[in-house]
């Protein structure tokens, strides 16, 4: 009898995925070459806002090397629209978008003509021989003037606001009438770019064994993009195969349909010939969707004692010029999440989405979670300061009650379970918040020129996308199950394929993790299967902190399927009753009896074999389960961030960081770190580095990473973390999903200790990123306003 | 177009290039060295870090005529021959220093170049020394305790790491010891 296997699950096992990524043979799209490829290189447009009056490409035809040119016009019979998915609305405004500008442009970097070439630099060089008449139409780019009486962008619909959405619960005019305090703020969720190391990238190779095609991409969602190409460009669904091989990150900016995937199918179809497009980073700065651009107007009622009575809430979203696949959606997420983690009665929100002449908005780590909870908590650090309350004491007051079975927030959505008072207790303790505190007074009071500012954030989010008919209930036309199909070979190992597609996230080693335990097979005979639609029944793919929760519960039940199978056959083989049988640690084995037993493989082997099975039993060991979430997961936390300001020059360090988060079942430590890492950085990052700019003519003039900055190494400390575990009832494994809590916990917690350590001198608003130049305007403003109320 | 002569991995490759070839495009189009990958065209991300006589360069930086004569490393020739994971390589993987894996590449080969100057780095030196790297996933974090570890184990401190497979957690590992900073001075 062998030893037991290692417990997988709550492991920090090393991942499976390294090998290739450490030796230079990983598989990105870019590295994709079929014999033959074509490389097309897109003209976009300069100007935000113009009518094409003609386009001349027949110098560029004679460019050496090009094989082919084609403007919007040409194409327009290769496809339809690219829709959108989310239509909030029944009387939403939609304008057509076509994955070639045909007669108008709206935003800078619009595709509007593409070169095939034997070369990328022959192509690329053909670009400039296009010729292309515009009259210049007038742009507008801020979302408060789109809504007021600024141009219109899609002049057919006859106005720029896409949408009005909202909701209330509770008698929130009577709140406010009631309140002893109101606080009202208007905070700015500035657009920016994702930003993954991969650019976006697209191989398209015809297929004519199936007359249709092999589309390879960077993207987060193989299988959606699969069944929306289909549609757009009119290929039968079963005739595309999407792989989504390695993928250099996404953070929601590879979740979407894209015209340059558009535009591949329709050049294969045209040139009958493989093509390929990868895009330079300023031009996926420039085309790939941006995240946040949310104005958002926050109103807290509460009792002198600090306790909340109501909220109300606006959200101006600027979706840019189209609706991509999530646009108008992303908003209600924030409306939804809003209330965060506190319990009050009186409860409303207002969601309108209006179009600039700008890059698309959509889905960026956090989509909508990040945004609403950055509200709320700055909203509860406004009101402590006009309390005079300490912050963790006022969020303490407020907090749901502990609970394990559901609880119902202000905005209606029943959450599976969540203990926030523990999370901050904890956070306090590993912080030293106390010492922290006595720290801070001690150089306010002695001036120093480098002061301490303290922040937290307590949030809960809805991770788990998504319960089907919940979602579809709010208009998204897409589900949130999950397939996976575990296959046990003849030789005893396993093949698992799987419906998500990860890009970091690390599900080859978290997805044999459960399989391992399940049916207690060896952690290295599990290999994942991911990333390619010829492969899995179905996926709906990773985004919304679902793959585990999702993705990994439909493993884990798919495995539970494989061994009610393999101990039906185990009792056939053992000639002993099923109820007779334990399974452990890969073998089933007769109660009482420990050495009369079938190991696992055992079983595979003779489901193979089929000599002898049971009367009516299928050969074979696979297993397959589609498995939809009865509601979403709520993972939680508080975070507290140390910051240290340089008063003189406005520096904002960023020193300490403490994080305590519940996830629910952490099924791979190390990965659950890193996930909390990663988001943590990038919420650091939108909180001090990043922002998405336009000048006034509405070019992207942060488009290279010269002028996005996001985090280096010596920007950000090392994150002190620590796990608490409350199991999601919402599934079997009671994961809850890691992927998006740190952004959404970090932002916020950030801008408060910029506010606190600023406090004392006047400031108590800084709008993101908290630059040097910000902080240093802030100081000297309130200041210069403290000089003349003294003078 | 001119003739160049380089040896990339320890093999010599001569061709014609155009003037205008950078040594990334270079490396990817003409000798198939895929590995090395582009990010941001600007020199910013260091992604496509190679090393070039024995120093790490951005090989988006540097036209493939430059290159002519010089002996280039990249992430493909790291390895030993018998597979074995060359110190930096194992320590990224030991120590979850990757998730994408997209900017791993050229961030190992700066880590190699950073050990090969300064065997002995504080973790401030460790995040100074790889600024030109940008990784969007991993916060970092593990990314300088990977190094670290390298550098132990170059230094012959402590044995060669095991190979990779189940490890058995300890509390949360790698996230519980105290900030590196000191605030309260």
């Amino acid at each position: 009898m062998t030893d037991p296997l290692p417990r997988q699950i709550g492991s920090g096992t090393l991942r499976k995925e390294d090998g290739p990524l450490v030796t230079g043979r990983a598989r990105w799209t870019g590295s994709v070459a079929p014999p033959g490829t074509l490389h097309l290189a897109i003209l976009r447009s300069p100007l935000a806002h113009a009518r094409i009056d003609g386009i001349d490409v027949s110098a560029a035809a004679q460019r050496p090397g090009v094989m082919a040119v084609f403007t919007g016009a040409d194409l327009t019979g290769e496809w339809g629209s690219i829709p959108c998915a989310w239509p909030v609305t029944e009387d939403i405004a939609i304008p057509d978008h076509p994955p070639m500008a045909v007669d108008e442009v709206n935003f800078v970097g619009e595709a509007v003509a593409v070169v095939a070439a034997t070369d990328p630099g022959l192509a690329a060089d053909a670009l400039e021989a296009v010729d292309v008449d515009y009259t210049p139409l007038p742009v507008v780019l801020d979302s408060e003037r789109a809504i007021a009486d600024g141009p219109l962008v899609h002049e057919q619909l006859g106005t720029n606001e896409s949408y009005t959405w909202g909701l209330e619960n509770g008698d929130v005019a009577e709140a406010f009438a009631e309140a002893d305090v109101t606080v009202q703020e208007r905070y700015v969720q500035q657009r920016l770019q994702p930003t993954p190391m991969e650019p976006r990238a697209v191989v398209v190779a015809p297929d004519p064994a199936r007359d249709g095609f092999t589309l390879h991409s960077s993207t987060q969602i193989p299988h959606i993009l699969r069944s929306v190409l289909a549609g757009v460009c009119g290929v039968a669904e079963q005739n595309l195969r999407v792989i989504a091989p390695d993928v250099g990150g996404g953070f929601g900016g590879k979740l979407n349909v894209y015209p340059e995937e558009c535009i591949g199918v329709a050049l294969a179809r045209r040139l009958a010939k493989p093509v390929k497009w990868v895009a330079e980073r300023s031009e996926d700065s420039q085309t790939m969707t941006h995240g946040r651009g949310q104005i958002q107007h926050v109103e807290l009622a509460a009792t002198s004692g600090g306790r909340l009575l109501g909220m109300r809430v606006r959200i101006l979203t600027d979706m840019g010029a189209y609706l991509q696949l999530l646009t108008p959606g992303i908003p209600l997420l924030s409306a939804f999440i809003f209330p965060g983690v506190y319990s009050f009665g009186a409860y409303s929100v207002e969601c309108t989405g209006v179009f600039t002449n700008k890059t698309p908005t959509d889905s960026y780590r956090g989509a909508g979670r990040t945004e609403g909870i950055y509200g709320v908590e700055r909203a509860m650090d406004a009101l402590a300061r006009r309390l005079g309350m300490d912050p963790a004491e006022l969020r303490r007051r407020n907090y749901h009650p502990p609970f394990e079975n559901g609880a119902t927030t202000p905005s209606g959505l029943e959450m599976d379970s969540g203990r926030y008072e523990a999370t901050l207790d904890r956070a306090l303790e590993l912080a030293d918040y106390r010492s922290l505190r006595a720290e801070q007074q001690r150089r306010r009071a002695a001036g120093e020129r480098r002061q301490l500012g303290i922040g937290l954030c307590s949030y809960t989010e809805n991770g788990g996308l998504s319960p089907s008919k919940m979602t579809a209930a709010l208009r998204l036309h897409a589900p949130g199950w999950e397939t996976a199909q575990v296959r046990m070979m003849s030789t005893g190992t396993v093949q698992v394929v799987t419906g998500t597609s990860p890009h970091g996230q690390g599900h080859e080693t978290t997805w044999a993790q459960i399989v391992a335990d399940a049916l207690g097979v060896p952690f290295a005979d599990v290999h994942v299967i991911h990333g390619d639609t010829d492969a899995a029944p179905y996926g709906l793919d990773t985004y919304g902190s679902r793959s585990a929760a999702v993705g990994g519960t439909a493993v884990h039940l798919a495995c539970g399927k494989v061994v009610d199978k393999a101990r039906t056959l185990a009792a056939h083989m053992l000639e002993a009753a099923e109820s007779d049988l334990e399974f452990h640690n890969g073998r089933f084995a007769v109660v009482g009896s420990p050495g009369h037993a079938v190991t696992i493989q055992e079983v595979a082997a003779a489901a193979h074999t089929a000599s002898d099975l049971p009367e009516g039993m299928e050969p074979g060991l696979s297993e397959q389960e589609f498995f939809d979430p009865p509601n979403f997961t709520y993972p939680f936390g508080t975070h507290i961030c140390v910051v240290e300001i340089d008063t003189e020059t406005g520096q904002v360090a960023v020193p300490r960081y403490y994080g305590v988060d519940d996830c629910g079942v952490v099924i791979n430590t190390e990965i659950v770190d890193g996930q909390m890492h990663g988001g943590i950085a990038q919420g650091i990052g939108q909180a001090l580095y990043e922002e998405a700019v336009y000048d006034d003519d509405g070019n992207l003039t942060s488009a290279s990473m010269t002028d996005y900055l996001t985090p280096g190494a010596p920007d950000l400390p090392s994150f002190t973390l620590d796990h608490m575990v409350t199991p999601s009832p919402t599934n079997p494994l009671g994961v809850k999903g890691v992927g998006e809590s740190g952004s959404i916990a970090s932002t916020p917690a950030v801008i408060n200790a910029v506010i606190d350590a600023l406090t004392p001198f006047g400031v108590d608003h800084i709008d993101m990123p908290a630059t040097p130049e910000r902080v240093w305007e802030s100081l000297t403003a309130a200041r210069n306003s403290a000089g003349m109320r003294h003078g | 177009m001119s003739r160049i002569s380089l040896k990339v991995d320890g093999v010599r490759y001569d061709d014609d290039v155009d003037p205008r070839t950078l040594l990334v495009h270079h490396l990817r189009e003409h000798l198939g060295k895929v590995g090395t990958v582009v990010g941001c065209d600007t020199t910013n991300c260091g992604a496509c870090t190679v090393l070039m006589g024995g120093k790490s360069v951005k090989s988006c930086t540097v036209l493939a005529a430059q290159a002519d004569g010089q002996e280039i490393e990249t992430v493909e020739g790291l390895a030993g021959k018998d597979g074995s994971l060359h110190p930096v390589q194992q320590a990224f993987h030991d120590s979850h220093a990757l998730q994408c894996g997209y900017c791993t590449p050229g961030m190992i080969m700066a880590a190699v170049d950073l050990l090969a100057e300064n065997p002995e780095p504080t973790d401030d030196e460790v995040r100074e020394g790889l600024e030109g790297n940008l990784c969007r996933c991993t916060g970092y974090q593990n990314i300088v305790r990977a190094v670290q570890d390298a550098a132990a184990v170059m230094r012959a401190e402590v044995p060669a790491p095991r190979d990779a497979g189940t490890e058995p957690m300890e509390g949360t590992r790698g996230t519980t010891s105290p900030a590196a900073e000191e605030v309260a001075r």
